[in-house]
C-alpha cells in the first residue's frame, strides 16, 4: 500500500539523520545512564551522620551515657562540644551544625521527673527532612532503667514491604525511568518537527504526497524503539548495580512502557506543532518536566499533596507510569490489577496523538 | 475534459493582516510553456505559487491548476506537480541519492524503474559525481540541481519554480534554464518566479507583478512593442547634468542611468520625442548624441510599474 511505503520512508529518513547526528545519538544512551548512577547514588532519605554540637551542663555519668546512646544510633554525629545553649545557636545560625543538643545542669533530676523535658534539641528547621529524623530522636529512651523502658516502643511493629532493606535505589530507580524516558522522548520529538520546519524540509514534505498522519507516525516509530532501548538499559544497570528487582513480569512492564512511550512522543508531537523554534520547544518540554518530577509521586508521595495538586498530576502521564513500574517491578503486581493507569496511558496517547495530528494542517497559512 | 491552461486563476487574493500580499489575480497559463512571474521582491511572486499549490488559502477568489479546483481538492494535485522552494529544502544531513531515493518512495515511484529513474536524473543534472557527498557540503549551483531533479523525478506536468536561480552564478542560470526548455519541450508546464530581467526574457510569457497587482502580461515581445512609452536613449559624457535637466521635464516619465547612457521614457501620446529632448538638453547647454531605441524587458518594467506607483499614491 502506498501510506505504508511513505511511512516507511519516512521512517528510514529519520533513522538515518539520527544515526548521523552523533550528539543526539550519544544522549540516548548517555542520559539514562548518567542520570542513574548520578541518582541513584546521590539521592538517600534516609538520613544519617548530621552535624551535631552538645552544650552538656550537667556532664554527669548520666548525661555522659546519653551522649554516647545518641552517637548509636548513627543519625547524629557529634562535631563539637561547647559550654552554653547560646553557642549552640550561633553555630545553627552558621549552618555549622544541623543539630544542637542541650543538657540542662538539673538533667538527672530532669530524667525522674516527668513533668518536665529531660533534654533540649534544637534543630534546622529550614530543612525539612532534618527536623523529621530529629523527631524521631525524641523516641529515643531517657531512663536509668534504659533496657526495660526500650521495649515499650514496640507495640506497633513496621514491617516495611517490597523493600525491606529500605535501599534507595529500589524505590528511586522505577520512578528514574519514567522521568527519564518522558524527559528525552518528549522532548526528541519536540524537536523533530520543529527543526524540518526551521530547516525549510516542511515545506518540501507538505507539496508530496505524504499525509500529516503518515508523517507524524514515520516520524515517532525510531523513538519508539529507542524508548524500549532505554527502558532495558535502565533495568539492566539497575538490576546489575543497584539490585533493584524485577518481580512482576517484564512483559507487562513493556506493555505499560509501550504505552507510556506513546503518550510521551505524542506529547512531544503535541508540543512541535505549537513551537515555531526548536528552543520554543525546548522551553515547553522543560515547562513538562519540572512538574512530572515534583507532582508526580516521584520526589513527594502522592497522597500528602494538596488536592488540587494531585488533580494536576493526575493528568501527567509520568504519575501513572510510576504507580505501573512501582507495582510491576516491586510489588510483583499484575499489569491488569493496575489497569486504570495503564488505560489512562494508552488514552492520552490517542488523544494527544490526534490533537497533533489536526493541529499539524498541511498548510502554511 | 482537459483544459487548453494549465494554470486559470480568477480573482485570486491573499492578506496577510492588513497587508494585500496578492489583489485579485487573474491568470492563464497554456500548457507546455515557460510562464514567468516577474517582480521584484515582496510583489506577490511566492505568496500566489504557493496558492497555487495549496500550501496557503487564497482570502479570495480561486483557481483552476491541471483541472482540479483550488482551494480544496489540493491533495489531488500533489503527485501531478512539482514545487521547487526559494529555499534550499532538502535534507542537508543526507547524500544526493539518499535524497532522490527518499522523494522517489515519498511519490511511490514504482519500484520496477526507480534506480534506473535516478540514474537518468544523475546524469542529466550532472549529479554523478556528487551522489555520495552529503547535500550540505555542495555548491549553491549542485543544491539548486538537486532540487530540481527532485521536484522532477516523479514526471509532473506542472512545475512551480519559486526563484530557483536566486543563489547561482551566471553559468548556472544558463545551465539550468537550459534544463528547463529541455522539460518544456517533454511537455511539462512550468511557472518560475524570477526578478532577473534576462529571465524574464527566456519565458514564453510573462506576468509582471508589482505590489500584489499584475500590471502587464503577455510575450516578452508583445510587452517590449506595447509598452506605450517612446525610449530615447542620450549618450553624454556627463550623465548626471542631462539627467537633471530630463527629470525636470513634465513630458518625461522617467530617466534611467546606464553608465554613460540614460534611458528616456515619453509617453506614446507626445508625438516628437526627439525634439522634446534635444530641445531641452540645448536649453542647458548641453551636446550629447540622442536617439530612438527599441524598449527593453526593463522599460517595460519601468513603465508599467511606474503606473502602479501613481495609483498607490
Amino acid at each position: 500500500m502506498k501510506s505504508i511505503s511513505r511511512l516507511i520512508a519516512v521512517t528510514k529518513k529519520e533513522v538515518r539523520q539520527l544515526r548521523r547526528d552523533r550528539l543526539t545519538f550519544g544522549m540516548i544512551v548517555g542520559i539514562p545512564v548518567i542520570q542513574m548512577l548520578l541518582f541513584g547514588y546521590a539521592i538517600n532519605t534516609d538520613v544519617r551522620n548530621l552535624r551535631t554540637a552538645v552544650a552538656d551542663q550537667a556532664n554527669t555519668h548520666l548525661s555522659r551515657e546519653f551522649v554516647a546512646d545518641l552517637v548509636q544510633t548513627q543519625v547524629v554525629d557529634i562535631v563539637d562540644q561547647v559550654e552554653t545553649p547560646m553557642m549552640l545557636e550561633e553555630r545553627l545560625r552558621t549552618g555549622n551544625i544541623s543539630i544542637g543538643v542541650v543538657i540542662p545542669p538539673d538533667f538527672d533530676r530532669r530524667v525522674i521527673d516527668p513533668e518536665r523535658p529531660a533534654v533540649h534539641l534544637l534543630v534546622d528547621g529550614s530543612d525539612p527532612t532534618i527536623s523529621g529524623v530529629a523527631n524521631q530522636l525524641r523516641a529515643m529512651p531517657v531512663r536509668f532503667d534504659v533496657g526495660q523502658a526500650a521495649k515499650r516502643n514496640e507495640n506497633i511493629e513496621v514491617r516495611p514491604f517490597y523493600n525491606p532493606e529500605r535501599r534507595m535505589p529500589v524505590n528511586i530507580i522505577p520512578g528514574l525511568m519514567a522521568i527519564i524516558l518522558t524527559l528525552t522522548l518528549t522532548m526528541f520529538t519536540g524537536v523533530a518537527i520543529v527543526r524540518e520546519r526551521e530547516r525549510g524540509n516542511l515545506e518540501l514534505l507538505i507539496n508530496t504526497p505524504v499525509s500529516s498522519a503518515e508523517l507524524m507516525i514515520g516520524k515517532i516509530i525510531p523513538y519508539i524503539a529507542i524508548g524500549m532501548l532505554q527502558l532495558a538499559l535502565i533495568l539492566v544497570v539497575g538490576h546489575l548495580l543497584f539490585r533493584v528487582p524485577m518481580r512482576g513480569s517484564v512483559v507487562d512492564l513493556y506493555l505499560a512502557a509501550a504505552a507510556f512511550i506513546a503518550a510521551s512522543l505524542a506529547l512531544g508531537l503535541l508540543i512541535s506543532t505549537v513551537a515555531k523554534t526548536q528552543f520554543q520547544a525546548m522551553q515547553m518540554t522543560i515547562f513538562l518536566i519540572l512538574p512530572s518530577i515534583l507532582l508526580s509521586g516521584f520526589v513527594f508521595p502522592f497522597d500528602g499533596m494538596p488536592k488540587f495538586a494531585q488533580y494536576l498530576g493526575e493528568v501527567l502521564p509520568v504519575t501513572h507510569f510510576i504507580r505501573l513500574t512501582r507495582g510491576v517491578m516491586l510489588r510483583e503486581a499484575e499489569l491488569m490489577e493496575l489497569a486504570p493507569d495503564f488505560y489512562f496511558l494508552i488514552g492520552f496517547a490517542i488523544v494527544a496523538m490526534t490533537a497533533a495530528a489536526l493541529r499539524f494542517t498541511k498548510r502554511l497559512d | 475534459m482537459t483544459s487548453e491552461f494549465a494554470i486559470e486563476a480568477r480573482g485570486l487574493s491573499k492578506l496577510f493582516g492588513d497587508l494585500k500580499a496578492v489583489d485579485d489575480l487573474d491568470l492563464s497559463v497554456p500548457r507546455g510553456q515557460i510562464y514567468g512571474f516577474l517582480g521584484p521582491n515582496g510583489s506577490g511572486k511566492s505568496t500566489t505559487i504557493r496558492m497555487l499549490c495549496g500550501l496557503l488559502t487564497p482570502t479570495e477568489g480561486s483557481a483552476t491548476v491541471l483541472d482540479v479546483e483550488i482551494p480544496g481538492h489540493a491533495r489531488e494535485l500533489r503527485p501531478r506537480i512539482g514545487y521547487m522552494t526559494q529555499k534550499f529544502s532538502l535534507f542537508g544531513d543526507m547524500t544526493v541519492l539518499e535524497n532522490l531515493q527518499f522523494i522517489a518512495e515519498i511519490y511511490s515511484f514504482p519500484k520496477a524503474g526507480r534506480r534506473a529513474r535516478i540514474e537518468e536524473l544523475l546524469n542529466k543534472y550532472d549529479l554523478a559525481e556528487q551522489r555520495r557527498q552529503m547535500a550540505d557540503t555542495m555548491s549553491g549551483g549542485q543544491k539548486q540541481r538537486l532540487a530540481l531533479a527532485c521536484a522532477v523525478l516523479h514526471r509532473p506536468e506542472l512545475l512551480l519554480l519559486d526563484e530557483p536561480t536566486s543563489a547561482v552564478d551566471p553559468q548556472s542560470r544558463r545551465d539550468f534554464w537550459a534544463n528547463l526548455f529541455r522539460l518544456a519541450e517533454d511537455g511539462t508546464t512550468i511557472l518560475v518566479s524570477t526578478h532577473y530581467m534576462d529571465e524574464a526574457e527566456r519565458c514564453h510569457r510573462l506576468a509582471i507583478l508589482d505590489h500584489g497587482v499584475k500590471v502587464a502580461d503577455g510575450t516578452p515581445q508583445d510587452l517590449q512593442q506595447n509598452t506605450g512609452m517612446h525610449v530615447v536613449e542620450v549618450t553624454d559624457d556627463d550623465p548626471y547634468a542631462a539627467q537633471t535637466v530630463l527629470h525636470d521635464l513634465p513630458e518625461v516619465a522617467s530617466v534611467t542611468q546606464l553608465g554613460i547612457r540614460l534611458r528616456v521614457l515619453i509617453p506614446e501620446n507626445y508625438d516628437a520625442p526627439l525634439d522634446i529632448v534635444s530641445a531641452a538638453l540645448s536649453r542647458a547647454g548641453i551636446n550629447a548624441h540622442i536617439a530612438i531605441a527599441p524598449a527593453t524587458l526593463e522599460d517595460v518594467f519601468v513603465a508599467v510599474t511606474m503606473g502602479c506607483e501613481e495609483r498607490h499614491s
